[in-house]
């Protein structure tokens, strides 16, 4: 069937909740309502108010609450109505959900997943559209996840419930209803820590995840009309990174664009950056290239077109390792 | 006519007011008390809880533990929060809970263990516990989590989740609080008052007449209790866990306690409080008030008290040689416990440094 990715994900809630009665869903708005998004549409009819419910409107609150039920053996799928109110959870993420597993000794698995639509370019009010996947993915013990279709949206979705730690999903607010493509009925899994190559390519490999995977895309289209065939590479999951598809596709081409709309200091591209010095550095015809959102909080609607990564800018960076001398 | 005036009138004042079943010289107050068998194992227990702090803190003083804080004075409060669970129960705490720990059955050699930096090493199967918890009030929401998890499977147990007064000025005890009341979860939230966080007094951390009372905002019933009558303690929470059991909501107690030491073993009181205090609680002492009311009732044995202490003390040698002389923690184990299966980065880390420690190539 058919699916966007905001349907995608709400097929995942309903595959979960309809195989495995240990997985209980709830957030701000959730239940009735559906979710802001309605990504969690229907489901409460459809599985019951205890199995699917609202909560207080308390972040912290939500985040703490899914580690007493992971602990106690349960499987939360919490939503965060917005990422950038994920500052508000960060202690119990940071302190509590990423440390419980190492802090009991091995006894504990907190098998949580929080999800959370993030990222900009629709015109949202302040911290409605920030990226923090690096916060997370600066955490040991938490996993982050960044889908970038329908298709992967659901299997990493049900990937990461079955996952015994706990996992930040991360899903691209301004792509939730942008396309629609296959998605299978059921439940099948899209494994955590694996990166994808959505385009094959020889001359540079574009890396990119989430939001700014459709963009990677985009550009490398418009590179092969010039006769420069761009290889791109969807992180899928930034925590744990897989670095051998990086590194892999990196060794052919010798050349590299990491693209993500986070602010670019000590970012997933910086760590990209390093990846690829320590393992591929003579394989390298020219500096790795990023395009990122700058270092400022997020822009004010006005400006924002221009500090989310665009095709062009992409295009530029691109260029610019093809022909470094001419910087 | 009411004015808009009475509309800003102070609160009336609240019909708190501490449960106590011994008075501090023994004798005994109103209300019905637990039987003498109770009595003598909560006798045991704090007696217990005197040895285990003094020998903690001796062990840190000699470098052979870290940082620890004491619960001398408390050790009613602890032992009989815990002592009022069934084996089935969550306890929820923190460091100031150690005690409670050990009464609800983990082994004292995993507590000596954490604190002498070790990998704690899980606690039991089948004692159900979260890890001693370090940031204050984190626990709230956990302990929201697990009762609600609880009811949703349908089992008849509670969640037990303390903290100190210090913790109620933090967000977390207003979110965990106000899940568990509006979900109805089965928990009983046990603040052990004792006057201090670290140099704080408890009037500086809450304009509240008392910490009970914040359970009306959440809806659910708030109690105090006098929390160096150890009979008291135990009582008030037998009633509390039964009702949180029979689903009839989450329950508060304060229990009203005095830190009689340091916060810690790096703290200095003297910066802060005035010592001629702290010995106006002396008196309070709830190991000497449970004697004097054993005496009274004539089922005191001369000499049970040192009895208890020896037995005490054998057993943390006991625990202190097993701990010691278990095998060195090797970091093999951080690498084991980041995440239920090592990622390929932990992975590196490990050859690495076990690279390094065996002065291999990688070093």
């Amino acid at each position: 069937m058919k699916r966007n990715i905001v349907e995608a994900v709400n097929d995942a809630l309903a595959c979960a909740l309809e195989s495995d009665h240990d997985v209980v869903v709830f957030g701000e708005d959730v239940g009735k309502n559906g979710g802001v998004f309605r990504a969690t549409d229907a489901l409460q009819d459809r599985f019951g108010a205890d199995r699917v419910f609202d909560t207080p409107l308390a972040e912290s609150g939500i985040a703490g609450f899914a580690v007493g039920l992971a602990a106690y053996g349960l499987k939360p799928v919490a939503e965060i109505q917005f990422g950038g109110f994920l500052y508000l959870a960060m202690n119990q993420l940071g302190a509590q959900a990423a440390r419980l597993h190492s802090r009991s000794g091995g006894r504990l698995n907190i098998q949580m997943v929080l999800r959370a639509p993030y990222g900009g370019n629709v015109k949202s009010p302040d911290l409605h559209s920030d990226s923090f996947e690096a916060l997370f993915s600066h955490t040991p013990g938490l996993k982050v996840v960044m889908p970038s279709t329908p298709y992967n949206a659901k299997g990493l979705l049900l990937a990461a419930i079955e996952d015994p730690d706990p996992v930040v999903f991360l899903e691209p607010l301004r792509l939730y209803r942008t396309f629609r493509e296959e998605v299978p009925d059921g439940i099948y899994t899209v494994p955590l820590g694996e990166a994808r190559v959505a385009r094959e390519g020889s001359d540079v490999t574009v890396i990119s995840y989430g939001a700014a995977s459709p963009t990677a895309l985009e550009a490398a289209e418009t590179l092969g009309e010039e006769g420069v065939s761009a290889e791109v590479v969807d992180l899928q999951t930034v925590s744990p990174i897989d670095a051998s598809t990086v590194v892999a596709s990196v060794q052919k081409t010798g050349r590299a664009v990491v693209v993500h709309e986070a602010v670019g200091q000590l970012g997933v591209g910086a760590e990209i950056v390093a990846l690829i010095n320590e393992r591929a550095l003579f394989s390298l015809l020219a500096p790795v290239e990023r395009v990122t959102g700058w270092n400022t909080p997020y822009p004010f609607a006005e400006v924002e077109h221009l500090f989310v990564p665009s095709k062009d800018m992409v295009v530029r960076s691109v260029r610019r390792t093809l022909q470094p001398d001419e910087v | 006519m009411v004015s808009l005036a009475d509309h800003f009138k102070e609160a009336p004042p609240d019909v708190f007011r501490p449960v106590r079943l011994v008075e501090p010289d023994g004798s005994r107050a109103e209300g019905e008390v637990p039987t003498l068998d109770e009595a003598h194992q909560l006798f045991r227990w704090i007696v217990f809880g005197r040895v285990f702090d003094q020998r903690m803190i001796s062990l840190q003083r000699q470098g052979r533990i870290g940082t620890i804080g004491s619960i001398r004075g408390q050790e009613a409060s602890a032992a009989g929060i815990a002592m009022a669970m069934e084996k089935r129960d969550w306890l929820v705490a923190s460091y100031r809970e150690l005690l409670a720990y050990i009464v609800h059955g983990v082994p004292v050699e995993s507590i000596v263990s954490l604190y002498r930096g070790k990998v704690p090493g899980p606690f039991p199967e089948d004692v159900r516990a979260m890890p001693i918890q370090i940031v204050i009030g984190s626990q709230m929401p956990h302990a929201a989590g697990i009762g609600f998890a609880m009811k949703y499977r349908g089992e008849d147990a509670v969640a037990v989740c303390c903290c100190g007064d210090g913790a109620t000025s933090e967000g977390d005890f207003h979110e965990g609080l106000n899940f568990a009341g509006v979900y109805k979860a089965p928990v009983v939230f046990f603040v052990q008052n004792n006057g201090w966080a670290i140099s704080v007094p408890r009037e500086r951390q809450t304009k509240s007449r008392t910490i009970a009372q914040k359970a009306w905002s959440y809806g659910f019933t708030g109690v105090q209790v006098d929390g160096n009558d150890a009979l008291a303690v135990y009582q008030v929470a037998k009633e509390a866990l039964r009702h949180a059991r029979e689903g009839e909501g989450p329950v508060l107690i304060e229990a009203l306690t005095y830190r009689v030491g340091p916060h810690t073993t790096s703290d200095d009181p003297r910066r802060y409080r005035d010592e001629e205090a702290v010995k106006a609680h002396e008196g309070e002492d709830p190991i000497l008030r449970l004697r004097l009311y054993l005496e009274k009732e004539g089922a005191y044995r001369e000499g049970l008290q040192e009895e208890i202490e020896e037995e005490a003390r054998e057993r943390m040698s006991q625990a202190v040689e097993a701990v010691e002389s278990a095998g060195a923690f090797t970091p093999e184990e951080m690498f084991d416990l980041t995440y239920a299966r090592a990622t390929p980065r932990v992975e590196e880390d490990r050859r690495v440094t076990l690279s390094r420690l065996s002065g291999g190539a990688s070093s």
